[in-house]
Order: C-alpha cells, then structure tokens, then sequence
C-alpha cells in the first residue's frame, strides 16, 4: 500500500522465480520438497486467517487438513473421481464440517476453542483410523491418481504438478491478500482487536468468526487434496494434531497476520528439515523449543523481523 | 451385578487416574488462566520415570514413584520459570502456542530416548484379592487409595497451609493477591511444580495397568480438558467429581455398549457444555 | 421520546445492580447518568446497548422494544457507545481504527473483495471518506495516519467519539468520556460532546467529573444502589438533598 510500485515489482520478482524454479533446478527431489512446502502453506494461509486475523486458535487445522485429502483420496482412488470434480466437492465438505463445527466451537472463544478444536482434530484422526473399510485405517490408501489432463495440459509429470500446485498457491495468497486488503478484512480484525468494540460498530461478531472459520477450513481442505494428489497416498498422520504442530511452527516462524510468513515459514523450515534430515529423529525434540523461543522473543516471526529491519532503515534514511 | 461392580470398581481407579491428572490443569488454570496443553506430556514423563527407575535402577515401586514425583516437580516448576513467566502481559494464545511447543518437545524427547514402542511396567502388586465376586488387582486398589491420600493431602495444603492459601486466593482474584502483598510468580511457579507431582502420581500409578509410550499423554489430556471444562475451569472439587463421573461413564458405556462408543463420550459432552452452556456446568458463582 | 427505558431491572445473583429503574433520553438533549461507585451506571448501559440481557423491563428506541437484542443489532439501529477503557486497536493507524465503524453500513462481502467489485472500491472510498470527516468532526484529523498507540490519551478518548460517529448514531452513549485526562482536556472534550448534541445526536453519558456533568447535562439522572434516586435539571439536582446524602453517605466522588 505504501510502496505500490516496489511492492508490485518485488511480488513480480517472486512468482518469476516461482516459475523458473524447476526449470532451471535439474533436481526432481528438491522440486518435489518445494511442491510439499506449497501445499502446507496453503493450510497455513488458512490457519493464519484464524490465527492472524481473527485472533483464535484452531487447533483443528491438520484434521480439516486430513478431511480434505481423505475426501478427494477416496473419490479417486476408490471411485474413480476425477481430480477436478473431487477437489471442489472434498474443499465444499472441508467447508461445510468447517461450518458445522463452528457452529458449536464458536460458541466460545480463546482457551475454550483452542481446546474444542483440539478435540475435533483429535477426534477426526480417531475417526479416519477406525472407519478401515473407507479410510483403509492406520495403513490409508494407496493409488490416488494424478489429476486427469484438462485438454492439451497433462499432469502427470512433477513439473506440470508443480505448477498446478504453484497456481492453487497463488490463487490462495491472491484470495487471503484481496480480503485482507478490504472491509472484510477490516472487519476480522476488528473483531480480533476488540469484539466488544466491534459489536458496539454494528459488526456481527458471531458471523464473522464463522466466516474466518470456514474459510480457514476451505483452504485447509484445498492443502489436503494437493498433498494427497502430489504424494498419492493418503494416511492418518496427515489428520494428526502433529500436523496441526507442524503447521503452527510453520506460521509462527514466518509470521502471523502477514502476507508473506506462512510460505516464508513453511518453505525454510520444510528446507532445512530436508538439509537435516540426518537428523530427522530429533525434529520435534528441537522444533517444540524453537517454537517456545520464537514465541518469547520473535512473536511475529520473520515478517515482523523484517518489518522492524524497513522501518529502522527508513528511519535513519529520514 | 457382579460385572456391574467389577466395572464400577475399574471405573473408580482409572477416575481417580482422570482426577489427578485433570487437578493438575485446573490448579495450574486458576493460577495463571492458560489450559496447558503440555499437562499430558507430564504424565507422560512421570510413567517414564517410575519406568526407568524400576527396570534400570532396580528400585523398589514405592521408591520409583517417590522418584518421579521429584523429578515431575522439577520439571513442572522449570515450565513455569522457562517459559510462562517470559509470556506475561502476552495474550493468552501465545501461552497456548508455547505449551503445544513443550508438548511436543517432550513427547519428541521421550521418543527419542526410548523410542515409539509401548513399554510394560513391573508392577510388584499383581495378586488379586476377591471380594463379593469381584477380582481387583492389587495395582487397582493402590490406584485409588494412593489417588484419595493424594487428593486428601492436596485439600489440606489447599486450605490449611499458607502456601495453598495462596494459591487459591490468586486464583479468585489475581490483582487482588498481588494487592494483598502475595508473591504471585512464587505462587505460580509452586502451582507448575504441584501439577507436575500430581502428574506423576497419575502416570506412575497407572503405568503398571496400561503401556507407557511417548504419546500417552494426548488422550487423557484431552479428557482432562472435558473434566475441567465440566467442572468449571479453576474448580478443584470439580475435577475430582469431573474425574470419577467420565470415567465411570466411559467404563460403563465400554461394558454395556461398546467400546467404541465409550471413546466418543468425552468429545460428546465437550459438546454438550458447549452446546448448553459453554462457561461450564458447576462452574463457581462471579 | 428517542430513548424510553422502562422498570428496568437487572440482577446478577442475588445482586441487584439495576433496580426498576426508569429513564428517557429525549432527541437534541444531554442526558446524565451519575451515582457513587457501584450505582449501576455501567451495568445500565451495558442493558441499553445489549451487552447485558435485562432481567425484566423495557428498553424502547423510538418506540421499538430493543431490549435483549445482541449488542451488533442495536448499533445498527442507531444506538453508539464508547467505552470506559478505550479498546482502539493501539498497533493501527487512527484512520483505519475508524474505518470500520462505518462497516454496518457497507454491503461487501467476501466475494467483492476477491473480485474487488466496483461496489467493494466505492464502498472502501465512501467508509474513507466519511472516518476522515468524522475525524475531523472531533478535531483529530491531523493524526490520522499515526499509530493509535502513539497518539495522547485525550486524542484516544476523540478518536473514540470519532468511531462512534462514523456509523451515523441517534444516540451515542459516553461512559466516563473524561476519565483520565485532565481539566483543560476535559473542557475540550465538554465542547466537543456539545457538537455532537448540536449536529442532532441525542447523548447519554455516565461520568464522575461533577463540573462537566452540571456544564452539560440537561437533565440528569442520579442511581444509588440500582435504583435511581433523583432526577431533574443540573440546578435541581445540585439541591436535592437523596443526592447530597447519597455522595456524602457512600464513598464521595464528586
């Protein structure tokens, strides 16, 4: 808003390397760890909506996240689906269970709903688990196929799939950054600053939370059907509070209620835990305490570092 | 009648496991007002501790359990000192991020040191005494004499001591107790220790009777969270009668219905409090 | 009568913190609410407002019961309050903190935002427009791209009215507009409150400074313990002997 042009040119910069990246990295696995990093960040957007933006904590995320790509998973690899009808019926059900639990949820704020959520996370995993003769239980489901060709564009090569995946990123970050940038997201974090305050301005504090919520699911929901299309295999763990943990480090790392945190956040900490990964049994070990440390000292990540860093510089420029 | 009692008996010692463990989350939520999401991760530890103590040290039951209860304090108290007090004058959603970071950096811990696998705890009171037709293990009726001798003890310190006193007077009123000259980090970080001890009480009096293995503590957690909800955040008096009545629904429903029908009590009356009355079913008078 | 408030009772309990109380605030006028600590001044217009369900009573604006309506409902019928404690957004810039008290009367919704609509654009410009203007009503237009947070505790306290303003209230509900700041602030404030009634805003207000109360009010209302002792003109209840007991009795505040 400040720097229109610089912004629109950094932004073009961005998704230029974006593009070129797998053309020019003659590396399938690293191509395939960035596709990876897209998909969690999509659910990190959405988590960041509630998060960020609003002001709750959802600790449903990874379950909503599971939903989706059990939903789209089962379509196509037990009934033959097509990829492009199953991603907008298993996003409307992310949705519409988003919906139905916010329904209830709502009903409280803050502790509780942390808790709620919780539960409803918790209780999704238990379900996928033990509904075998659908979800294929603790072993999930093999052969999700890739999405069907749409004319002349075929997707069964990982460029071609990192590039849908790139487009359902931009086309996430386009939907979070337009309602940010409007009344509506005004309204979301008024609500967040203040809900007494923004009930005494004649905003329906109530619908907005839902509305975040769903939203928050929606996207969470569309992180899932990628993931389960990309790896094509679906498994409880994808539904897992861990997953919800692994998402909130993700966010809290880059940042909330920013832009540009949630992808910052999950490309370098997925990158990194890729570049450790003969380390990879203590990834939790170390994860919970960097969460804790960024909490105390970095509480809005790196985009807040980097905020501080522009107006320091401005500052001494005059 | 028989299977009745025998499930009413059952019922009674995993309630009294549910009951310490939710006191622990509900002192430590009246003290500070963040539900610590690491709370199951305590119990988690406690088990592993008697564990340890008991099958690398060769200790007697009754000295692993003192043991736990030692090292749990500690390490309750450390969560406080390390990292709550940094968070004050923060929102409380940042307290709730740090406890899912402890959480999990236990729980990674514990997999880490001993790995997924479930462990079988030797317990020295396998003999079964019989009573009107009902079978209890030896185990089972230390779990709920050790359970209420804790909770006996727990309401004394609470009421008779200076210390308790003070604990439940930051609870009511947290401005108030600063005003009156109380030192409330002293108070929070002796409410953290008191929830890790009873943590460990829980964890090392049921580890016998079920496995231990690093993610043990996410179940029960949540159940505490129901039970404290249930019983009003902060309630002392209704996490204990929280504790027992879930688990004896659960037990009951496990034996007459179906066991997994039990699972979903809890989540079901999550729902309900919330459904009903979201500020909780016997929560205490403003 | 813009405001009918009738046997209004609320009870926390066995508490009674508002006691059948009866009050009118007409259009064009300053109404007062005042009472020693604990009358139930803030609990009234938590009723009024519908932060709090009446136990019995009526609340009528112009003749439609508003009782017991979530608080959202009855900011849009034209009832705006403040707050004691002012809730800005501290980390915002003052312009867009009242940007959204013009929400209500926009009709964007998430799908004009993503298609950024020519409704959403002119909408956005209109709400702009309008929270400058309002801003400028209450003489802080100067600061407003600086962060709340930065800004003093009386131009907090304009900012507020500001916000109240912008939706476009027929009553606007002032509790302790000048807590906290001091006498030349406050006769600042006094004028400022006088404009708003001029610009045919009714105003209700609670608040314990005695000389603004008497300056402004055309009429006050007095509460002590729930119920209300007195009411009348500021010369009235400056003489009326329940109201000189009720401050000197309880904990004085004037």
């Amino acid at each position: 808003m400040e720097f229109p042009r610089a912004r629109g040119v950094g932004v073009s910069l961005l998704l230029l390397t974006a593009i070129v990246f797998p053309l020019i990295v003659d590396n399938p696995y690293l191509v395939s760890v960035v596709v990876t990093a897209y998909v969690t960040a999509i659910a990190v957007y959405g988590l960041d909506v509630m998060l960020g933006y609003t002001g709750q904590l959802s600790l449903a995320q990874g379950g909503f996240f599971g939903v989706g790509g059990y939903t789209a998973g089962i379509l196509m690899a037990s009934y033959d689906v097509s990829f492009w009808i199953a991603l907008p019926a298993a996003v409307a059900m992310t949705s519409a269970l988003g919906y139905l639990i916010g329904l209830a949820a709502l009903r409280t704020r803050g502790d509780y709903f942390a808790i709620f959520t919780l539960a409803v996370g918790v209780m999704i995993v238990i379900i996928i688990e033990r509904w075998e003769d659908v979800t294929g239980g603790t072993d999930g489901l093999i052969g999700v196929p890739a999405p069907s060709g749409v004319g002349p564009l075929q997707f069964d090569s990982l460029t071609a799939q990192y590039y849908l995946i790139l487009f359902f990123l931009v086309v996430t970050i386009y939907v979070v950054w337009s309602l940010m940038d409007s009344l509506v997201g005004r309204t979301f974090v008024a609500v967040r600053n203040s809900e007494e305050l923004a009930q005494a301005v004649g905003i329906d504090a109530g619908r907005t939370h839902q509305l975040a919520f769903v939203l928050s699911a929606a996207l969470a929901g569309l992180g899932g059907v990628l993931y389960a299309v990309f790896l094509g295999y679906i498994g409880p763990a994808m539904g897992g509070v861990q997953m919800t943990f692994m998402m909130l480090v993700y966010l809290m790392i880059g940042g909330v209620a920013s832009l540009a945190g949630p992808l910052l956040g999950t490309l370098l900490v997925t990158g990194l835990m890729q570049v450790l990964q003969a380390f990879a049994e203590y990834q939790m070990m170390a994860l919970g305490p960097i969460l804790v440390v960024v909490i105390i000292f970095f509480p809005h990540g790196l985009a807040g570092l980097a905020g501080h860093a522009k107006r320091l510089f401005q500052r001494r420029g005059g | 009648m028989t299977l009745f009692l025998q499930q009413f008996v059952n019922g009674i010692a995993l309630g009294s496991v549910y009951s310490l463990v939710a006191l622990g989350l509900t002192l430590v939520y009246g003290v500070l007002k963040v539900p610590n999401f690491a709370h199951g991760a305590l119990y988690m530890a406690g088990a592993y501790v008697t564990y340890v103590m008991l099958t690398s040290f060769g200790a007697s039951y009754m000295v692993a359990m003192a043991v736990s209860i030692a090292v749990l304090a500690v390490l309750g108290g450390s969560m406080e000192w390390l990292v709550f007090r940094r968070l004050e004058g923060k929102t409380p959603v940042h307290a709730m991020i740090a406890a899912l970071g402890m959480l999990f950096f236990m729980e990674g811990t514990a997999d880490v040191i001993w790995g997924p696998t479930f462990r079988q705890v030797p317990s020295p009171f396998n003999d079964v005494v019989t009573l009107l037709g009902v079978s209890i293990t030896e185990q089972r009726i230390l779990v709920i004499v050790a359970a209420v001798a804790v909770m006996v003890g727990l309401y004394l310190l609470l009421k008779r001591t200076l210390v308790g006193m003070s604990i439940e007077a930051m609870a009511q009123d947290r401005e108030g107790a600063l005003l009156v000259g109380i030192d409330t980090r002293r108070v929070a970080l002796l409410t953290f220790a008191i929830s890790g001890v009873l943590a460990a009480a829980a964890g090392s009096l049921i580890a016998p009777l079920l496995l231990v293995f690093p993610n043990m503590g996410e179940l029960i957690i949540l159940k505490a969270f129901v039970i404290v909800i249930l019983g009003g955040m902060g309630s002392v008096p209704g996490a204990i009668l929280g504790g027992y009545l879930l688990a004896l629904a659960e037990t009951m429903a496990g034996t007459y219905v179906s066991f997994a029908f039990s699972e979903l009590i809890a989540f079901g009356l999550l729902v309900l409090v919330l459904v009903v009355r979201p500020t909780g079913l016997f929560e205490k008078g403003v | 009568m813009l405001l009918r408030v009738e046997r209004l009772a609320m009870n926390f309990g066995g508490l009674k913190a508002v006691d059948d109380v009866d009050l009118d605030v007409p259009d064009g006028e300053i109404t007062a609410v005042i009472g020693p600590n604990g009358a139930g001044k803030s609990t009234f217009f938590n009723v009024v407002s519908g932060f709090c369900k009446p136990s019995a009573g009526r609340v009528a604006l112009d003749g439609v019961d508003i009782a017991g309506l979530p608080p959202h409902r009855i900011a849009r019928l034209g009832v705006a309050r403040t707050f004691q404690t002012t809730k800005l957004f501290p980390e915002a810039q003052v312009l867009d903190n009242v940007i959204v008290g013009r929400r209500q009367h926009t009709r964007s919704n998430v799908f004009d935002a993503i298609l950024r609509t020519t409704r959403l654009r002119a909408e956005a410009a209109e709400c702009r427009e309008r929270a400058r203007a309002a801003l400028e009503f209450a003489g802080v237009l100067h600061l407003e791209s600086e962060p709340v947070g930065s800004i003093s505790q009386e131009a907090c306290k304009r900012v507020a009215i500001a916000l109240a303003l912008v939706s476009e209230p027929r009553l606007l509900l002032l509790d302790e507009p000048a807590a906290g700041i001091n006498e030349e602030e406050t006769s600042g404030l006094t004028a400022l409150i006088r404009k708003v009634v001029e610009s045919g805003v009714a105003v209700c207000l609670v608040e314990h400074k005695m000389r603004m109360v008497m300056d402004l009010s055309d009429r006050i209302v007095v509460l002590n313990q729930g119920k209300k002792i007195a009411e009348g003109t500021p010369a009235e209840i400056r003489q009326d002997p329940t109201v000189i007991d009720a401050y000197l009795g309880g904990s004085s505040h004037a």
